[in-house]
């Protein structure tokens, strides 16, 4: 079911953020979302799983089609919209006060996705797939704050895997990572784009190289240029996008 | 039009929709019971507390006169007369306490942030931690052993004792917390330019906090003009013009409570009318002060 | 109230003293500065200790002749010379313990309403109302507490209760309007802001990273507060808790004013009147000769004054806790 945005506007108060735009994501793929810092990448990945109007003051226009469904519709919940579009942030976010068995169980758990038995198995295969069960599963019930911080932000991976959604968004989750668990939670995308569509928002134009299918340039709240990686590095249509690939500005 | 195109589509299949539908109904009965719940509790806790206040004040203007600031009360219930004195003593013991409470407590606060370290420092802390949180009749106490049976009398003087060192910790917190604001580059320069320690603190950093400082004093006063339990037994009051702090002294408070509990409507009557015009100079006080340092404030 | 709030949470906020300048030397001026200051402070100190230890010389007398059984002696006797604050120790407990059962969920309820739910505009008034609250002086509350309070319960409210909820031992015996209900309800009127206060302050300290974790998985309003934000401030609401509770323990005025200030047969009701350790103080001072009887009403305040050192204490190590195993998040 591809992820079709159509005239989406966005607004932080009076100041608008994302100007009319018009987007596609095919499913289990890869898209990155690139460009300079305060270019809207970030509210627009918060855009797709309302999580923008959460900001007091803040307004979206426009709609977000899944399956011909409009998540703002009036008849839509947001609550819903999360559950089937899920999150990974820029810092690890890990809630401090539970073990790791229960950050990964906290989706499936609120939502009635599992319990007993299909939970334990939903949390392992969650773990797994985020390429973290061998290094915690004789510490399931230790705090989550004793990972490391790459193990924590993959932590925080199996958690939105656990939630079973469809589409996950991460909005520049390596960031704060050293290198090699970059590189791990790269090659995590990679595999999880195999059964989710990933939408990744990263300031770096390598990692979209390595990662994404396709790639999308925004420009001071607008996508300027939008196609296959290889063909946007390669051959850029636009003055802009060529200027920002080639380090002119960023 | 492609919003008409997707009304169509029934909402059963949209991609939107939980997965359990029985789980969602408790989600949400509960998320909307406890919002219920917390929008009573802050019905209940500003509604009773503002007819609290709206009921003494309703009843305090009532009474209200010129004759109240300047007449003594009738006795026995008589109609008439005022709290004259009781204004005055208030006000005089709380310039009393400012004058012990105020150099203490500044000078404790500039130990603090200026000189304070290792362990002796944080004793200091912690015993001026200690006095804030006492009940203040204990205050009261000490001034009575001390001041009041030597002397055989009860006197305004021990009251300004006793709410003097109430003072105390509240004028060094404030205090404490505005020197900690103004930036050390200040201090920094002084001293590069070969002031002394003592000039740097007196001449450079005072100034720059005091704003805040006089905001901490002049709160710190009516927090002590509402006090009453420390002053029972030590200004103990009286019902006569006074301005001998070693003879009883009235208080507003103390006059107050004592027509409180009186058998009389008129005296009880003259008690609203006093705790409006407590309310009042306390508040006017606060307000008072902010606007004239320059503002709220307020952290969210 | 709020100063001395937001002071007992800041007291636990790292201090450092700013600046590590080498000092130019120790010049007259300096020391003569540096001497004024530490003389203030030293005087301070003795003040401090000094309050201490004339409690503690002044109920000498009784210390050493009822000894413990200061604590549990009934009667409170000037006339045969036999003192006892059992009573009096328990019309403080209950008084508290009734203010703090009903304070502690309507003030959460309030807290989290004004951290969680409070649309934009109302936050202003909200907040400017619970600091006008907390400098009404507690002889207001006991004004209202004896005038308004008291006669309604008198009237209405004690033979309601003992019509509806009269099976209970809380609710049956004489009704007299003032008593430990009365002194209760007053109580938990005065602690409220204490509290909302408190977990106000502590609730906005989650980081909202926490918060938007929990919404983004599809959370409701409450399970954030419930997963997310409760969690985090549970130890320093605690902490709060526990300062409301030093509060009410020691109020004096509001009490004295309402709970009757005689004894009761000793029995579960509410309704019974009695007194408290600071209201015994209050009252007692006026007749007390010296000797035993001074020393009696001393000690009472010597009981008050180790009861709160003791619940501050608790308070503020409880919240140094908190700032400790979040990792220095300030207060």
């Amino acid at each position: 079911m591809p992820l079709t945005v159509q005239h989406l506007d966005a607004w932080y108060g009076s100041k608008q953020a994302l100007y009319d735009i018009n987007l596609s994501f095919e499913p289990k793929s890869v898209t990155a979302l690139i460009g300079p810092s305060g270019c809207g990448k970030s509210t627009f990945v918060r855009c797709l799983n309302r999580m923008h109007e959460e900001i007091p003051g803040a307004r979206v226009s426009g709609e977000v089609l899944v399956d011909g469904f409009n998540m703002y519709a009036s008849t839509a919940k947001a609550r819903y919209v999360r559950q089937y579009v899920g999150m990974v942030f820029q810092q690890s976010n890990v809630l401090p006060g539970r073990s790791i068995f229960d950050n990964v169980a906290i989706g499936p758990r609120l939502n009635g996705l599992a319990s007993g038995s299909s939970l334990q198995e939903l949390v392992e295969r969650s773990l797994r797939r985020a390429a973290l069960w061998d290094e915690v599963k004789d510490k399931l019930n230790a705090p989550a704050t004793q990972l490391s911080g790459g193990q924590q932000q993959r932590l925080c991976i199996a958690r939105a895997v656990a939630n079973q959604p469809q589409i996950i968004l991460m909005d520049e989750p390596c960031s704060a990572l050293d290198p090699i668990s970059t590189l791990q939670i790269e090659e995590l995308i990679r595999q999880l784009s195999e059964s989710f569509t990933i939408i990744l928002v990263t300031h770096n134009m390598q990692q979209a190289g390595r990662t994404a299918d396709r790639t999308v340039f925004f420009l001071n709240g607008r996508v300027i240029e939008e196609g296959v990686t290889s063909e946007l590095f390669s051959h850029p249509r636009k003055k802009e996008t060529e200027e920002y690939i080639s380090g002119r500005f960023g | 039009m492609s919003t008409a195109l997707h009304t169509e589509k029934q909402t059963d299949t949209s991609p939107f929709r939980p997965r359990s539908p029985v789980r969602e109904m408790q989600r949400q009965t509960v998320n909307m019971l406890v919002i219920a719940l917390c929008v009573l509790c802050v019905l209940f806790v500003v509604g009773v507390l503002i007819y609290l206040i709206v009921y003494v004040l309703k009843q305090g203007i009532a009474y209200l006169n010129l004759d109240f600031f300047t007449k003594l009360p009738r006795p026995n219930g008589e109609t008439g007369g005022g709290m004259g004195e009781a204004i005055q003593g208030t006000l005089i013991l709380v310039g009393l306490a400012a004058l012990i409470g105020v150099p203490l407590g500044l000078f404790t606060a500039i130990y603090l942030a200026e000189f304070g370290r290792g362990r002796f420092a944080l004793a200091v802390r912690f015993l001026v931690d200690l006095l804030n949180g006492v009940p203040t009749i204990i205050f009261g106490l000490f001034a009575w052993v001390l001041i009041v049976i030597p002397q055989q009398t009860f006197s305004g003087l021990s009251g300004g004792v006793a709410l003097g060192i109430i003072m105390i910790p509240i004028v060094a917190r404030t205090a404490e917390d505005v020197l900690h604001l103004v930036p050390n580059e200040l201090r920094e320069a002084s001293l590069a330019l070969g002031a002394t320690e003592a000039h740097t603190i007196v001449r450079v950093v005072l100034p720059a906090a005091l704003n805040g400082i006089i905001t901490g004093i002049v709160l710190a006063m009516a927090r002590v003009a509402g006090e009453t339990a420390p002053l029972l037994m030590t200004a103990f009051g009286t019902t006569f013009w006074s301005t001998d702090v070693t003879q009883p002294m009235d208080a507003l408070t103390l006059r107050i409570y004592n027509f409180t509990l009186s058998p009389y409507p008129e005296q009880i009557n003259q008690a609203f009318t006093g705790s409006f015009v407590l309310i009042m100079l306390i508040v006017l006080a606060s307000f008072a002060v902010r606007w004239a340092t320059g503002g709220f404030k307020r952290r969210f | 109230m709020q100063q001395q709030l937001s002071a007992s949470l800041a007291s636990l906020r790292e201090r450092s003293v700013g600046w590590s300048i080498a000092r130019s030397g120790k010049r007259p001026a300096d020391l003569l500065f540096r001497g004024i200051t530490m003389l203030f402070v030293l005087i301070v100190l003795a003040l401090v200790i000094g309050v201490a230890l004339v409690l503690v010389i002044n109920s000498w007398p009784t210390i050493s002749t009822f000894g413990f059984s200061f604590l549990t002696n009934q009667a409170f006797d000037p006339v045969h010379n036999t003192y006892g604050v059992l009573p009096a120790i328990f019309g403080t407990l209950v008084t508290s313990a009734f203010a703090l059962l009903f304070a502690i969920p309507l003030g959460l309820g309030a807290s989290i309403f004004v951290v969680d739910f409070c649309p934009r505009p109302l936050r202003v008034p909200l907040a400017f109302f619970s600091d006008l609250l907390a400098a009404v002086p507690s002889v207001i509350f006991g004004l209202f507490g004896f005038l308004v309070l008291a006669p309604w319960l008198q009237l209405t409210g004690e033979p309601w209760l003992n019509k509806h909820l009269g099976f209970l031992p809380f609710f049956q015996g004489q009704m007299q309007g003032v008593g430990l209900l009365a002194a209760g309800m007053i109580l938990t009127i005065m602690v409220l802001p204490l509290i909302v206060a408190v977990s106000r302050e502590v609730m906005l300290t989650v980081p909202g990273a926490q918060r938007e974790a929990l919404l983004a998985l599809g959370a409701t309003r409450w399970e954030v507060i419930r997963y997310a934000v409760l969690p985090f401030s549970r130890i320093g609401i605690l902490g709060g808790i526990i300062l409301a509770l030093g509060r009410a323990l020691g109020e004096t005025m509001a009490v004295t004013m309402v709970i009757g200030n005689q004894a009761s047969r000793p029995g579960l009701s509410l309704f019974n009147t009695g007194y408290s350790l600071s209201s015994v103080i209050a009252n007692q001072f006026g007749e007390a000769t010296p000797g035993l009887f001074l020393s009696a009403v001393i000690e009472a305040g010597l009981i008050v004054f180790l009861i709160t050192f003791i619940t501050n204490f608790l308070a503020r190590w409880l919240i140094s806790r908190l700032t400790r195993r979040t990792g220095g998040t300030h207060l």
